[in-house]
């Protein structure tokens, strides 16, 4: 009995202090006032004073701020945006990718498969700088542009959203195409030659059968696309130029640049915000799934 | 026989294309004479000599490697445990709260964890250094862990351990003699996925690591915000090599192992 006990409190522990306590931090500051002092902010906590005239102390400043001035509301709705469209774009680039993979000859799935997997492997660091060079405007892409004569002066595409979103698309593609193809992969042949041998067309065929069918693996893709990306730094402080607006940067300099504890606190509060709506769908999408299978 | 129609051949082969051509790419310019990073000046592998002679990138590598060796192998072990907890534990009070704090780290944006994780550690007044990056670390490369293991621990047949309990094992030894061997795949692939986790992590340790303890990926990362520099694909280059040739060993690995596995299996049918 002690044993499990023991067992079941280490983990527990862990997480507790290290995953909600550090929530329940932030939620306090976010409350809190800015202050010229180490740490940053006021009122401190202190047991002598006792629980009331510290919570007495806490307000909501912080959150009335973040809708006054328009920075923060721009960051929220431009994330929201860019991961909405980028959500999307790689949809499309990673259904035919998913799709050709499961009518692949049986013998070459596994490679394809670890193909798919292998770039997420590397670094994500790597991937992202790995378009620094080829977007720049002496970059690869414009190189091979202006040597096939499709344009004549360079284009601009590093430091601009196009960048972020090709960015976004070539780092989080294994996520969309590994839970589509594991749904086309179960698919049932016979039903597409079914519904062609009942008079629809190969198109309508896919539509009205492949479509509905992978639609599992089209929502939890999406989902572990879009929910990280609405919070990303990496790329649009690489790729995106200086008016790409996303929460996480917004967040990152609030902290580090304008070392504004308590406002970054409250931008990470109204972040978790947004995300809980997909997170929860999210997890009932995989539940059904999981039941389903049972 | 199936064969590709061109439709999946063309969205096949663009798509692959498009994953690697960028890193092609990089690793082709690595080798590049020239300090300008997109004109081609010749072979040579000056940039590679550089770097080796690059101190602060020495440095910040033996950090990383550090930090990502204690943290994956704290991160297995506690989700391992927490693994065997969520599947095996039964009913205890708070296993939903439980639950929930394995999966939401998984989810989570790395901006928020970091920023939580740091106002912790200020808040009790721990220096930031190479311990705090490996708690940070720690912390959510176990959720990554205990996700792998428990799906293993799930699809297993808990008769095996039962028989076990029943031919006199005590309940620690059935554990070390039938479920780790079982789960020992899960709980290796666990390892190398916290072990990778933590290499490329950049967002969690620059909001936990000191002055006293950069990682790679924050040293890159200062680098690159200047703009491209043929040292740092040399790196990137030497990290996608590691990276490529620990992957395809470990699926050979796998490979052999469930042949072995199968072979053993069907020797047992027939005798």
């Amino acid at each position: 009995m002690m044993r499990r006990f023991f067992l079941i409190a280490i983990p527990y522990a862990w997480l507790l202090a290290l995953f909600l306590v550090p929530f329940a931090i932030v939620l306090k500051i976010s409350l809190s006032d800015y202050a010229v002092s180490i740490p940053p902010y006021v009122p401190q906590f202190d047991w002598a004073e006792g629980i009331g005239t510290f919570i007495a102390q806490l307000d909501f400043e912080n959150f009335i701020w973040l809708t006054e001035d328009d920075l923060y509301w721009k960051a929220y709705l431009s994330s929201l945006k860019i991961a909405l469209i980028s959500t999307f774009l790689t949809l499309l680039a990673g259904y035919p990718i998913a799709y050709g993979m499961a009518r692949a000859p049986d013998e070459w799935r596994p490679t394809l498969m670890m193909l798919v997997i292998l770039p997420f492997w590397t670094s994500f660091l790597i991937r992202v700088y790995a378009w620094m060079g080829i977007l720049s405007n002496e970059g690869f892409l414009n190189q091979f542009l202006l040597w096939t004569g499709v344009i004549s002066e360079p284009l601009t595409i590093l430091n601009t959203n196009s960048a972020v979103y090709i960015g976004v698309i070539y780092t989080y593609l294994p996520f969309m195409i590994l839970p589509i193809y594991s749904a086309l992969e179960r698919l049932d042949g016979s039903l597409i030659e079914a519904a062609e041998d009942l008079g629809c067309s190969r198109l309508s065929a896919f539509w009205l059968v492949t479509v509905p069918l992978s639609k599992n693996g089209i929502i939890a893709g999406s989902f572990l696309v879009f929910i990280p990306v609405l919070g990303e730094f990496v790329i649009p402080s690489l790729l995106g130029g200086s008016d790409t607006l996303m929460i996480g940067k917004v967040l990152w300099e609030e902290f580090f640049s304008n070392r504004d504890w308590p406002v970054a606190s409250a931008v990470a509060v109204v972040l978790l915000l947004l995300l809980i709506i997909p997170i929860v769908l999210f997890q009932r999408n995989q539940q059904k799934q999981q039941e389903a299978e049972q | 026989m199936k064969r590709l129609s061109w439709f999946n051949a063309v969205s096949l082969t663009l798509g692959f294309a498009f994953l690697y051509i960028p890193m092609v790419i990089l690793v082709i310019f690595s080798f590049n004479e020239s300090k300008l990073v997109t004109v081609w000046a010749g072979f040579s592998t000056r940039w590679y000599a550089e770097l080796m002679q690059n101190e602060a990138f020495l440095n910040a590598a033996w950090v990383t490697i550090k930090v990502a060796v204690f943290s994956s192998t704290l991160a297995t072990v506690l989700g391992t445990l927490a693994a065997y907890v969520l599947v095996r534990g039964g009913r205890f009070m708070g296993r939903t709260l439980f639950s929930g704090m394995i999966y939401a780290p998984l989810v989570m944006p790395e901006v928020i964890t970091g920023l939580s994780l740091l106002l912790l550690f200020i808040g009790i007044g721990l220096d930031r250094g190479v311990l705090t990056i490996v708690l940070a670390h720690t912390t959510f490369s176990m959720c990554y862990v205990s996700v792998v293991v428990s799906s293993r621990l799930v699809s297993f047949d808990r008769s095996l351990e039962e028989a076990a309990l029943d031919l006199g094992c005590s309940a620690a030894e059935a554990f070390r003699l039938v479920t780790l061997p079982i789960i020992a795949p899960a709980v290796i692939s666990g390892w190398l996925l916290a072990f990778t986790l933590s290499l490329d992590d950049l967002v969690i340790a620059s909001f936990t690591s000191g002055p006293a303890a950069t990682t790679l990926p924050i040293k890159i990362f200062s680098a690159v915000r200047l703009g491209v520099s043929p040292e740092i694909n040399a790196l990137s280059t030497i990290m996608i090599a590691v990276v490529t040739v620990g992957v395809i060993t470990a699926s050979l690995v796998t490979k052999h192992q469930v042949a072995r596995q199968r072979r053993e299996e069907m020797e047992a049918v027939r005798s």
